[in-house]
C-alpha cells in the first residue's frame, strides 16, 4: 500500500470538528490569570504620564505594567530579533514614553479574571505629547529609499541590476503600454486571535523559572529563541507548544507582542499568564504593505515582448526595512533582454510590514500581469497565445539557471480547455448573462519552491508504532496528515500505526512554518529520519548471523505492510515490531537532518506556477463585481494529497478573490490609524460571495526540489487571481481597472 | 500638545461598581452546571474560560465572524454576544456536546472530514453549529440558500467550496450544475 499521491483525510481531522484541538488560548493551566492590552491612541509622540490608580484600586487586579514599571529585560537590538526579523530595530514592548503607531500597547492590565482585566483596562488613562507624523505613502514616493540589505535578504533577494537599456527598448517598440497600479495595505486577520498562555513552572537555583508557553505562532523555536534572548533564560526552562495554529497566513511568522507581555507579566508576578489580542489590536501589528507600481511594456507587433520597466515603492515602519519580492517575478516570467525592475521603500509611522500569504508574489504579480493582458489587446492577440510566445525558460535574475521543473504551457493548455477558453470573444462588453456584464480574463502565476534545513526524529516503539515528529507547524496546510503519509510509505506501515506530532521545542528543530517550503524541508527530513531508523531496523534484523539478513545491504531489502523484506524473495520477511523485540524491550529511535545539496540544487531555478481563469460578472448599474467561476491549473510537483492540496488552492483562489475585490485596511492619514479594524469594516469572501472554483494539478517531474519531487502549495493558488479578475472585468466592462481592490466605487467611476 | 485621549472612567467609584459574583445555572451538552461568575460575562466566556469547554471559538468577540456559535434551544446564536446569565434554564449545546455519546460524530462532523471543510479548523465547530441551526430552521431548499444561510460565518481559510458540499450533502440536497 502507498499513501503518497491518495486523498487521505485530515489524520486531526476528526479532533478538529469535534473540538478538541486546543489552540493558544485554551490549555488549562492551574490558578491562571489574565492579561488584557491597553493600546495607545496616539500615532506618534511620547506619553507623558500614565495613571493606573484606578485599575490598580480593583480588587483582584495585580499588576498594571506601563514603560514606567516594566522589569527589565534584553539591551541590545539583536535580542530582539526573532528569525524573521528584517534589517532594523525591532519593536519593543513598553519599551520607553515614545509612541511610534497607532494601536501601539501602552499597558498591560493583569487580574484575577478576564472580565476584571478587561474592565481595568479601560480604567488606565494616558496623556501624550503629539508629533506630526507621517502614514500616507503616495505622498511622499519621491523620497523612497533603497531597502537595508541583511540576513533576509537571503531568502527574500533584492531586485537583478537591470540589463540592457530599457528605455531605449522601449521607444523603439512597435507597441508599448504604461500604467501604474496602487493597492493598499492588507492585514492577515487569521480566524484566531494572537494569545499566548504562559504556565509558570518550577525555578531552578538562581531563581529562573521553568516557563511552558503555549503561543500563537508558525514557529515554535521562533518563539523560544525570542523569549530566551530578550528574558535571560537558558533555552531548557523555555518550552513553547503549539499543536494547532488557527490560521497564520504569515502573521504568525514574527513572535508578536501578546507573548512579550505574557512572558513578562508571568515572570514578574511569578503566576501563569494568558494574553489574548482583541480583533481590533490584530491590527496593530505585521500586514502587507501598500505598494505603488510602475509598469511598462514595449513589444513588437508579432507579440515578441522588447522592453520591460517594472518599479514598485512600498511602504515600511521608521523602524525596520521590511522587504518582499514584488519585481523580480516579472523577470522570471519574461525572459526579456532590455529590462529595469526596481524597488525601494518608503518608511512611515505605521508598524513594520509583514509577510502576508504570497508576500510580494501577489503583488508583483497583478501589475505585471495585467499589464500584458493590456499589451495583448494593443497587439490583437489572444492573452494566452502572448504569454506563450514569451515563456521563458531560463531565470535570468538568478544568473540564467534554468527550472528545474516548469509545466507552466500544461497549465496554460488544460486550464482554457476546462474553462472553454477558446470560447472566449476578445471584444470588451461582448458577453452578457441577463442584466449583467460578462468577462473572462487570465493571468499567471509564480512562486517559489524553497527548502531550508530542518530535523527530525523517528521511533518504532516496542508496540510496533511509528512514533514521528519535528516542530514544525499546521497552519491548516494539512502538515499532520502527509508527514503521516511520508512515514507510512517510507517504512512500509499501515497509516493507523504511524502519528506524526509538530510544534514543540522538545522535538527537533524544524524553520518556521512559511513560503510553501513545510513539504520540501520538513517532509524531506521525514522521509530521512524514516529512510535512517530503516537501516538501522535491517541492522538489528541482521545482527544474528543465522538471520535472512545477515549480509543483506539497504538496497536488498524493502518495506512493506509493516515487515522487512528481501527484495529478490518478498517471501523472506520479518516483522517490525519483532525486530524492536531484539532491542532487549527498548524502542528503537533516530534523529536526522536533512539538507539541500546547494551543488545540485544551486544550479536550477526552483518555481510553482499556475495558470488563472476567472469568469465575473458586473452589474454596471450598482458596480458590482462576482466571481461565477475560476479556474486554476497549477504545476505543483509531485502532488503528494490530493485532498489537502486542492483545499490549498481553493484558500488560495479565495484569497485571491479577497484580494482582488476586498480586503483594504483604510487608514485616516489625519489620525495615522486603520479605521476598518474589524470583521464588519474590513471586508473578506463569506460563503455567499464565492462560487464555483476547479483546480487542476498538472503533471510536473522534479528530481531537484527535494527528494520526494513536491512542491509546497500554500502561496501559488493567490498569485494569479487578482490579476485574472482584474482582467475578466476589463474583458466585461472595457474599462481596465488598475488599482485594488476593484469596490464598487472604482467600477463605477 | 497635552491631549488625553483614553475614556475617562465609567463611574465615580469604580472599585465600588464591580458588580457582585452570582450564580448561573447552565445547562451545557445535557449536564447542568452551576458557576459563580460576574453578571457581564459573556455565555463564549463562561465556556471557555469557567467550564473548559474551548470547543467554541472567539473570533471578534463582535458577532461579526460566527466562530462563537452554540445552539441554544436548537437554535444557532453567537455566544460572544450573550451573556451567561440570561441563559438559565436553556439548553446549550456546543460542538463538544454534538457527537453521540458513543463517541460517533454527527454526520454533519463527518461530512465536513469526509469533504475537507476546513484547514486551520478554527472555525469549525461555529460553522458545524450553524449549520446545524440551518437544518433546524428549515429554510435552506437549494446549495445557493446553504451559501446565503452560512454566510454569517467567517472561513479565513476560504474552505467554503467544501463547507457547502458537506452541509448540501448531510442535507440532501443536490449540486447545481
Amino acid at each position: 500500500m502507498t499513501y503518497i499521491g491518495q486523498p487521505v483525510k485530515r489524520v486531526e481531522g476528526a479532533d478538529k470538528v469535534t473540538g478538541k484541538a486546543k489552540y493558544a488560548a485554551e490549555f488549562n493551566v492551574p490558578d491562571l490569570t489574565y492579561g488584557y492590552v491597553v493600546s495607545s491612541a496616539l500615532v506618534k509622540g511620547k506619553i507623558t504620564s500614565i495613571d493606573t490608580s484606578e485599575a490598580l484600586a480593583l480588587p483582584g487586579v495585580l499588576e498594571v505594567f506601563t514603560h514606567e514599571n516594566r522589569p527589565k529585560t534584553a539591551w541590545f537590538d539583536m535580542n530582539y530579533k526573532d528569525m524573521d526579523a528584517p534589517p532594523g530595530s525591532p519593536f519593543r514592548p513598553l519599551h520607553d514614553e515614545k509612541i511610534k503607531y497607532s494601536g501601539q500597547p501602552i499597558a498591560l492590565v493583569v487580574a484575577e479574571t478576564f472580565e476584571l482585566a478587561r474592565y481595568a483596562a479601560s480604567l488606565v488613562k494616558a496623556t501624550y505629547e503629539q508629533e506630526a507624523h507621517e502614514t500616507d505613502l503616495e505622498a511622499h514616493l519621491a523620497e523612497a529609499r533603497d531597502p537595508a540589505v541583511g540576513v533576509a535578504s537571503l531568502l527574500k533577494p533584492p531586485p537583478p541590476k537591470p540589463r540592457g537599456n530599457a528605455d531605449m527598448a522601449m521607444m523603439a517598440a512597435d507597441v508599448s503600454i504604461k500604467a501604474r497600479h496602487v493597492h493598499g495595505p492588507q492585514h492577515h486577520n487569521p480566524m484566531e486571535m494572537f494569545a499566548t498562555t504562559v504556565e509558570y513552572g518550577k525555578e531552578d537555583k538562581d531563581g529562573k523559572p521553568y516557563l511552558t508557553i503555549y503561543d500563537k505562532t508558525q514557529g515554535a523555536y521562533n518563539s523560544q529563541l525570542y523569549v530566551a534572548q530578550i528574558f535571560d533564560l537558558p533555552f531548557s526552562h523555555v518550552r513553547v507548544i503549539s499543536p494547532y495554529v488557527g490560521g497564520g497566513f504569515g502573521s504568525g511568522l514574527r513572535p508578536q507582542y501578546q507573548l512579550f507581555l505574557a512572558v513578562m507579566a508571568s515572570k514578574a508576578l511569578k503566576r501563569s499568564v494568558r494574553v489574548t489580542l482583541t480583533r481590533q489590536q490584530m491590527f496593530t501589528f505585521g500586514h502587507r504593505p501598500n505598494t505603488v507600481q510602475e509598469v511598462e511594456l514595449g513589444a513588437s507587433s508579432d507579440g515578441t515582448i522588447t522592453a520591460i520597466k517594472h518599479d514598485a515603492k512600498a511602504a515600511t515602519s521608521q523602524f525596520e526595512d521590511y522587504t518582499e519580492v514584488v519585481v523580480n517575478w516579472t523577470g522570471m516570467l519574461y525572459d526579456v533582454p532590455d529590462t529595469t525592475l526596481t524597488y525601494k521603500l518608503k518608511p512611515l509611522d505605521i508598524y513594520s510590514p509583514l509577510d502576508m500569504r504570497a508576500p510580494g508574489g501577489v503583488t508583483g504579480d497583478h501589475a505585471i500581469e495585467t499589464a500584458i493582458d493590456a499589451l495583448a489587446y494593443e497587439l490583437g492577440m489572444d492573452p494566452v497565445e502572448l504569454r506563450l510566445k514569451n515563456y521563458s525558460e531560463k531565470n535570468w535574475t538568478e544568473g540564467d539557471k534554468p527550472y528545474s521543473s516548469k509545466e507552466l504551457r500544461a497549465c496554460f493548455y488544460q486550464g482554457a480547455e476546462r474553462f472553454g477558453w477558446k470560447e472566449r470573444n476578445p471584444e470588451p462588453r461582448s458577453m452578457k448573462r441577463g442584466h449583467n456584464l460578462v468577462g473572462w480574463g487570465m493571468a499567471t502565476g509564480i512562486w517559489d519552491a524553497g527548502r531550508l534545513f530542518a530535523r527530525a526524529e523517528a521511533i518504532l516503539t516496542v508496540n510496533g508504532k511509528l512514533r514521528v515528529s519535528s516542530a514544525t507547524a499546521d497552519i491548516g496546510t494539512g502538515t499532520y496528515t502527509i508527514m503521516t503519509q511520508i512515514a507510512a510509505d517510507t517504512l512500509g506501515m499501515p497509516i493507523e500505526d504511524v502519528i506524526f506530532k509538530l510544534g514543540d521545542t522538545e522535538m527537533p528543530l524544524a524553520p518556521f512554518q512559511g513560503g510553501s517550503m513545510t513539504i520540501s524541508t520538513v517532509g524531506s527530513a521525514v522521509k530521512q529520519v524514516c529512510e535512517d531508523l530503516g537501516k538501522k531496523l535491517l541492522k538489528l534484523a541482521g545482527k544474528d548471523a543465522k538471520s535472512p539478513f545477515y549480509d543483506a545491504n539497504w538496497k536488498d531489502v524493502t518495506f512493506f505492510d509493516g515487515e522487512l523484506r528481501l527484495k529478490k524473495d518478498p517471501h523472506v520477511s520479518m516483522k517490525l515490531v519483532d525486530i524492536v523485540a531484539l532491542n532487549g524491550g527498548r524502542a528503537v529511535s533516530e534523529t536526522s537532518t536533512s539538507m539541500p545539496n546547494p551543488l545540485v540544487s544551486g544550479k536550477y531555478s526552483k518555481h510553482t506556477h499556475s495558470a488563472a481563469f476567472v469568469e465575473v460578472e458586473v452589474d454596471e448599474d450598482l458596480g458590482t463585481v462576482t466571481v461565477k467561476r475560476a479556474v486554476t491549473a497549477v504545476a505543483g510537483g509531485r502532488i503528494m494529497n490530493p485532498r489537502t492540496a486542492r483545499s490549498q488552492i481553493i484558500g488560495g483562489m479565495v484569497w485571491g478573490i479577497s484580494s482582488a475585490l476586498q480586503e483594504d485596511s483604510k487608514m485616516d492619514h489625519n489620525y495615522g490609524r486603520f479605521m476598518n479594524h474589524n470583521l464588519a469594516e474590513y471586508h473578506v469572501p463569506v460563503c455567499a460571495d464565492i462560487h464555483d472554483l476547479d483546480v487542476i494539478f498538472v503533471e510536473e517531474h522534479d528530481d531537484i526540489v527535494n527528494p520526494l519531487g513536491a512542491k509546497g502549495l500554500g502561496e501559488i493558488g493567490i498569485v494569479g487571481m487578482p490579476a485574472a479578475i482584474a482582467n475578466a472585468v476589463f474583458h466585461a466592462t472595457g474599462k481596465r481597472i488598475y488599482d485594488l481592490p476593484i469596490t464598487i466605487d472604482r467600477v463605477l467611476y | 500638545m497635552q491631549t488625553t485621549l483614553s475614556p475617562p472612567a465609567p463611574v465615580e467609584n469604580a472599585s465600588a461598581a464591580l458588580p457582585a459574583l452570582g450564580t448561573v445555572r447552565l445547562t451545557v451538552n445535557g449536564t447542568a452546571k452551576t458557576l459563580q461568575i460576574a453578571p457581564w460575562t459573556t455565555l463564549l466566556d463562561a465556556l471557555r474560560e469557567y467550564l473548559n469547554l474551548t470547543g467554541t471559538k472567539k473570533g471578534c468577540d463582535h458577532g461579526q465572524c460566527g466562530a462563537c456559535t452554540v445552539l441554544i434551544n436548537g437554535k444557532r446564536i453567537n455566544s460572544c454576544l450573550t451573556l451567561a446569565v440570561m441563559h438559565d434554564d436553556h439548553e446549550i449545546t456546543s460542538i463538544e456536546g454534538l457527537a453521540n455519546a458513543d463517541g460517533s460524530l454527527h454526520p454533519l462532523q463527518t461530512a465536513f472530514v469526509d469533504h475537507d471543510a476546513f484547514q486551520c479548523g478554527y472555525c469549525t465547530p461555529g460553522q458545524i453549529c450553524s449549520a446545524v441551526g440551518l437544518m433546524n430552521e428549515g429554510q435552506a431548499k437549494s446549495e445557493a440558500d446553504v451559501r446565503e444561510l452560512m454566510s454569517g460565518n467567517i472561513c479565513r481559510c476560504g474552505a467554503y467550496p467544501h463547507i457547502v458540499d458537506a452541509v448540501t450533502e448531510v442535507m440532501g440536497i443536490e449540486k447545481q450544475a
